[in-house]
């Protein structure tokens, strides 16, 4: 398999809070992006998630270490990285199919050509219906289908998700777990995916990396296969509730209370 | 559809418990107008205050009509269809000058200041936003100037400007300018980083995330920033109107306060709160139909 985008010893500082040294929010990570991968990433507040996702996106410049993106660095933002926010951060003054074909807009893709795909990716999302609806008039997840079908159809290699799902209601977001995971295997794009929930870090990802805080790095990498037995079956409750994933949900949450637990005062 | 505030509703919209200031105030504004004129019109008839201070309403419409020169126009109007041989009827106005355009006058100076104002205050206050060197500039200047009262720099236009009419519009430029620049200001700042991210990752170049993104978002505080600013203006207009006007509704005001009419006084302060509250109406409606989704998002 390809790697699509890899990070090289990647670190990131700031300066602290009360101005008395450096926070490294990412300390020597290394990780590699491959073809029609889901990574997801799983960690406490604070230990560096969205900072290596801004990385990628190139939101924000790494203080050592290079982020290579088909062997050529990345210096700034681009089409071939499509970003979803955790507020949908969509443009009020555009309809929903506007927002969609906004990236599309920008690149001086002609209007025919954008509207079709535009009308594509907003089928793969289920909002077809909804084409013409002001943004404020949608609710909280199907403003994130638009975010989605948004940076779908600027067609990048790579899909940025930063907690996407995580201002969403418990069913809704079940809903979107599995609507996510048919828009990635229909599209084939590599998804790096931040979450705060294990169990959906188990049920969507093909590999989970695990971080923690102070310095933020990567603590422990799984490969799973939970979402193509959820392709296989259907049954997103039965994958949920296997032997095997409650297992592995159980390893996973005593990983990070257990470094919760040894976080404290010395 | 009946409009209005007596119109009758559909099903009545859920109140929000403890919801500050819920419930429309229409038909309530509606009664403290008709106490108000109906108070105005009690006292003056029953002449409990002079009317040296306080004119009686038919006083000043007869004064509008005497002012405005209804008579003769109306018969300039059937002279025009051929229902009357000649215009009889006088035109006096007010210091020579009929209310038209007096108020004509007066709508040149706010609107073309106001229009100079927007002009170069939405592109400055949005560089203010966007760079650094542009808000080093421009912001000691504006905020010094700012709380200073028009009154007292209206000498030094004087002295720059003469008694012509570019003082007058300076004057009012300069009142309307720095709410205008200080809202588009603001507004580039509303605009929210996910946003402008959002462009970035789609391939926008810095010039599209301005015009696609960044104006487009600080538009509502730019239509704020407006209507404060034409608000201004009026405040301002009799200012600038002190200084050897000749025609005008500011210095209508004023010469028939020299000659205590207080029913002209009257009716200058109407016209001008008249043609004030018309503007603000229309810049709400401009505010609905430009930026629908204000305040929900």
């Amino acid at each position: 398999m390809t790697v699509v985008v890899s990070l090289n010893r990647v670190s990131v500082e700031f300066p602290a809070v009360d101005g008395q040294g450096v926070v490294r929010a990412l300390d020597d990570v290394n990780l590699d992006f491959r073809d029609n991968e889901f990574v997801v990433a799983l960690g406490a507040s604070g230990c560096g998630k969205t900072t290596l996702l801004n990385v990628i996106a190139g939101f924000l410049q790494p203080t050592s270490g290079e982020i290579l993106h088909k062997d050529t660095p990345i210096r700034g933002p681009g089409s071939d990285r499509g970003v979803v926010f955790q507020k949908h951060a969509l443009l009020p003054w555009l309809n929903v199919l506007e927002n969609t074909e906004f990236g599309l807009k920008l690149q001086g893709v002609a209007k025919e050509e954008r509207l079709s795909r535009a009308r594509d990716y907003l089928a793969l999302v289920g909002l077809s219906d909804f084409e013409r609806y002001p943004i404020h008039q949608l609710s909280g997840g199907m403003q994130q289908r638009v975010g989605l079908a948004r940076a779908l159809t600027c067609d990048p290699d790579m899909l940025l998700m930063d907690e996407p799902l995580g201002a969403l209601d418990a069913f809704t977001r079940e809903t979107m777990q599995e609507l996510v995971l048919d828009a990635w295997r229909e599209t084939r794009k590599v998804v790096f995916f931040i979450t705060h929930s294990v169990e959906e870090a188990l049920f969507m990802a093909t590999r989970l990396i695990v971080m923690s805080p102070r310095p933020g790095r990567i603590t422990h990498a799984y490969d799973i296969d939970f979402c193509h037995r959820f392709f296989e079956t259907g049954n997103a409750r039965a994958v949920k509730s296997s032997p095997d994933f409650i297992a592995l949900r159980e390893e996973v949450l005593s990983i990070i209370y257990g470094e919760e637990a040894g976080d404290g005062p010395p | 559809m009946m409009r209005g505030p007596f119109r009758r509703r559909g099903p009545q919209a859920v109140e929000q418990y403890g919801a500050p200031g819920s419930g429309s105030g229409t038909a309530i504004s509606a009664v403290t107008v008709v106490v108000l004129l109906g108070g105005w019109w009690i006292v003056t008839q029953l002449e409990l205050i002079r009317p040296l201070f306080l004119p009686a309403p038919e006083m000043v419409i007869s004064k509008f009509a005497r002012i405005a020169c209804t008579d003769h126009y109306l018969e300039r109007l059937l002279v025009a269809v051929g229902g009357l041989a000649e215009v009889e009827a006088k035109c006096h106005g007010f210091s020579d000058h009929a209310l038209h355009e007096h108020v004509l006058w007066s709508l040149y100076r706010v609107f073309g200041a106001f229009a100079l104002a927007t002009a170069t205050a939405v592109p400055i206050g949005i560089a203010m936003g966007m760079n650094r060197y542009a808000r080093g500039v421009f912001d000691p200047p504006i905020e010094f100037y700012r709380p200073i009262p028009p009154l007292a720099y209206l000498p030094l236009t004087i002295i720059w400007f003469g008694i012509g009419e570019s003082g007058k519009l300076f004057l009012i430029f300069l009142a309307c300018f720095a709410p205008i620049a200080i809202n588009a200001r603001a507004g580039v700042r509303s605009v929210s980083i996910e946003q402008i991210h959002a462009a970035y990752s789609m391939g926008a170049s810095h010039r599209q995330v301005l015009r696609h993104v960044v104006l487009k978002g600080a538009l509502p505080e730019i239509l704020t920033g407006m209507r404060v600013a034409i608000a201004f203006g009026w405040t301002t207009l009799v200012a600038a109107e002190m200084v050897a006007a000749k025609a005008g509704i500011g210095v209508m005001v004023l010469n028939a306060a020299r000659f205590l009419a207080t029913d002209i006084v009257f009716l200058g302060i109407i016209v001008i709160g008249a043609v004030a509250f018309v503007f603000d109406l229309i810049m709400r409606r401009v505010e609905r139909a430009l930026v629908p989704w204000k305040g929900k998002v």
